[in-house]
C-alpha cells in the first residue's frame, strides 16, 4: 500500500492498559484459554451501533488514562463510548468531546483520551475497520497469555494503528445516554457456600467490601471482613467462569473477571448475575461495594431486562 | 455418570461426577466433555474438564439453566465409546540452573535427588486436564514417595518451561507466570503453540505423558 493511500492512527501516548477489543472467544476454556472480549460489553455494543459497523467490529479499549492518537489519511469519524474526558485537536483548536457522539477527523487531527470518570473502561472506535489478526475468531489481546495481534501486548507509543476500511456511507449519530452505574451487586450462592462460617456468610451479605488497586481485567481483589473457612481453604481444581467470587486462604475475596485464569482451587462463595457484570468492571480502586443474594430465576430475568435495556439505547440513536 | 447439576452462577451448569480424584472418574468427565464438544450444541460457549467436575457454560440469550440441565442429563454415553489416547515423550533437563526445588524436595522427602529424579522419570503419568493458563497440563500421578505439599509462599514468577510436582500431580509451566509447584527441571519443548490455532495443545485431557531426562548440551541443542 502507497503511503499516501494509508489511514492510521499513531499512537503519541499509549494510555496504561490499551488493547484491541471485541466479543471475546469461545470454547477455549478446556486448553486454558479465557473469553477476554470488552469487559464492558453495553458499552462495546453500543459503540458499534452509534459507528454503524457490525456487531463484532474490533474496538480499541483503554483504562482510566486512554491513548493519544494523531490521525493520517482521508477523512473519518470516531466515536468513544463509556464516562471519559478527551480533547480533540484540529487546525480550528482545541474542543471538549462528548461520549456516545461522533466526530469527524481529518489529516493531521488528535484525540487526547485524558481519563475515564469515576469508572474504569472505555471504548474507541472509527465508522470502518482496523486492521487486526485473529486469533480462534477474535482479535481481543490477552496480555497475560499474549495472544491476540500486537504479539499478544497492550499498544506502546509509536504504534500505528492501520484502518483497512472506511464506510463512506457513513451518517453521524449520537445518543443521549449518560451511563448507568450500581452500588449492590447481585450475586448468585456459590456452590462451596457451605464452606464458610454463618457468621461470615452474614458478613458477605451485610457489610462492605473494598475494591483494592490488585485489580485488572483477570481479576478484582476485594477487602473487607475476613471470611472464615470451616472446611477446607483449597478444593479440588475445577472450572471457572467469570463473575465467580473466591475466597483466598487469607479469607479475602476475588471476582473473576475476562482475562481470568481458567481453573482454580479456592473455594467460591458466590457469583455475580450476568446483568450486573458490566457495571462491576467499572467500579474503580477504592470503591466499596455490598453483596446481595438473588435466585436464579430472578437472575435469569434480570439478564432479559438489561437486554432490553441495552436494545432500548441502541433504538434511540439517531 | 454425572451424580449431579447444580448451577454455576446464571450462565453455567456445573456437573458433578464425584469428589474424589481418580483416573476412573476423570476418564468419565473427559468422555462427556469430548461427547458434548461434539454435539456442537448453540448457544453452549464453553466446556471446562477438570479432575472431577465438567462446567459448561451458555449464552443465557439461547438458553436457560433448566432446559439445558435436561438436554444434559438426557445425553446416554455408549460404553464402546473409547477415548482416544496419545503417547507423548517430553525432554526433561534436571540441570541445577532449572531443578529451582530439588533441595527443598530432598529435604522434605528425605530422599537424595537422583533417587527422586530416578522415581520422577520411572513412571508415565495420565493428564487429567490443561489450564489456569493456556496449554498448562495437570499430569498424575506421583508415587506415594513422592508427594509432597506446594512452596509455602508461591513464586511470583516461575520460568517458562517448568517442571513441577506437588500433591499427586505434576505439571509444565507453559508461560511464565506465578506459582507454587516444587520445580524439578526444565522442558525445552514448546508446549503450547499460539500459531497452531487448530492444536495449539502439545498435551491433551486423557493423554499420557512419558518424561525422558536430557543433558544441559541435549536441551540447548533443541532450544536452538
Amino acid at each position: 500500500m502507497k503511503s499516501k493511500d494509508r489511514n492510521y492512527f499513531k499512537i503519541l501516548r499509549a494510555g496504561i492498559n490499551t488493547t484491541y477489543q471485541d466479543l471475546g472467544r469461545n470454547n477455549l476454556y478446556h486448553i486454558g484459554i479465557p473469553f477476554s472480549g470488552a469487559m464492558d460489553k453495553r458499552n462495546f455494543q453500543l459503540l458499534n451501533s452509534l459507528l454503524q459497523n457490525n456487531y463484532n467490529s474490533p474496538v480499541i479499549e483503554f483504562a482510566y488514562q486512554g491513548p493519544h492518537l494523531k490521525y493520517f489519511g482521508k477523512d473519518i469519524f470516531f466515536c468513544i463510548s463509556g464516562n471519559v474526558s478527551f480533547k480533540i485537536i484540529t487546525k480550528e483548536g482545541i474542543i471538549d468531546g462528548n461520549s456516545y457522539q461522533c466526530y469527524l477527523l481529518k489529516n493531521g487531527d488528535e484525540v487526547d483520551i485524558r481519563s475515564t470518570n469515576k469508572s474504569v473502561y472505555g471504548y474507541f472506535s472509527i465508522n470502518g475497520t482496523f486492521g487486526v489478526d485473529y486469533y480462534w475468531g477474535s482479535c481481543s489481546i490477552n496480555t497475560q497469555a499474549q495472544i491476540g495481534p500486537n504479539n499478544g501486548s497492550k499498544f506502546s507509543k509509536d504504534l500505528e494503528i492501520e484502518i483497512i476500511d472506511i464506510n463512506n456511507s457513513f451518517n453521524k449519530r449520537k445518543l443521549d445516554y449518560l451511563g448507568s452505574t450500581i452500588e449492590n451487586i447481585r450475586v448468585i450462592k456459590g456452590t462451596n457456600y457451605d464452606y464458610f462460617s454463618e457468621s461470615s456468610q452474614n458478613k458477605f451479605f451485610k457489610e462492605s467490601f473494598k475494591i483494592t488497586k490488585l485489580s485488572d481485567r483477570m481479576g478484582m481483589r476485594l477487602e473487607g471482613p475476613k471470611i472464615e473457612n470451616i472446611v477446607d481453604p483449597n478444593i479440588k481444581s475445577e472450572g471457572l467462569v467469570k463473575g465467580v467470587i473466591q475466597i483466598t486462604s487469607a479469607g479475602d475475596p476475588i471476582i473473576m473477571l475476562s482475562d481470568h485464569g481458567t481453573i482454580g482451587g479456592y473455594p467460591k462463595i458466590a457469583t455475580v448475575i450476568s446483568a450486573d457484570y458490566d457495571r462491576l468492571v467499572q467500579l474503580t480502586p477504592g470503591s466499596n461495594i455490598k453483596f446481595k443474594d438473588v435466585s436464579l430465576e430472578d437472575a435469569e430475568t434480570l439478564y432479559k431486562l438489561y437486554q432490553m435495556e441495552t436494545n432500548n439505547l441502541i433504538s434511540q440513536i439517531k | 455418570m454425572i451424580k449431579n447439576i447444580l448451577n454455576l452462577g446464571d450462565a453455567a451448569l456445573y456437573c458433578d461426577f464425584g469428589s474424589d480424584v481418580n483416573q476412573e472418574i476423570n476418564s468419565n468427565v473427559i468422555k462427556y466433555f469430548y461427547y458434548i464438544k461434539k454435539l456442537n450444541l448453540k448457544g453452549i460457549t464453553n466446556l471446562t474438564p477438570s479432575y472431577n467436575k465438567l462446567i459448561i457454560s451458555y449464552d443465557l440469550n439461547i438458553h436457560s439453566f433448566l432446559s439445558l440441565k435436561k438436554k444434559i442429563e438426557n445425553i446416554e454415553i455408549k460404553e464402546n465409546n473409547k477415548l482416544e489416547k496419545n503417547l507423548i515423550e517430553i525432554p526433561v533437563c534436571c540441570d541445577n540452573n532449572f531443578a529451582l526445588d530439588i533441595k527443598r524436595v530432598e529435604n522434605k522427602l528425605k530422599l537424595k535427588s537422583e533417587i527422586i529424579l530416578e522415581k520422577f522419570f520411572s513412571k508415565n503419568y495420565f493428564c487429567y486436564m490443561t489450564g489456569f493458563v493456556a496449554g498448562m497440563p495437570f499430569l498424575g500421578d506421583l508415587n506415594q514417595e513422592m508427594r509432597l505439599k506446594r512452596l509455602e509462599t508461591p513464586r511470583v514468577k516461575v520460568p517458562k518451561g517448568s517442571v513441577g510436582i506437588t500433591e499427586q500431580f505434576c505439571n509444565i509451566y507453559t508461560f511464565e507466570t506465578p506459582g507454587g509447584w516444587n520445580i524439578l527441571g526444565n522442558t525445552p519443548q514448546n508446549i503450547f503453540d499460539t500459531s497452531n490455532q487448530s492444536n495449539p495443545n502439545l498435551v491433551n485431557p486423557g493423554d499420557t505423558i512419558k518424561f525422558y531426562r536430557i543433558t544441559l548440551d541435549q536441551y540447548n541443542e533443541i532450544k536452538r
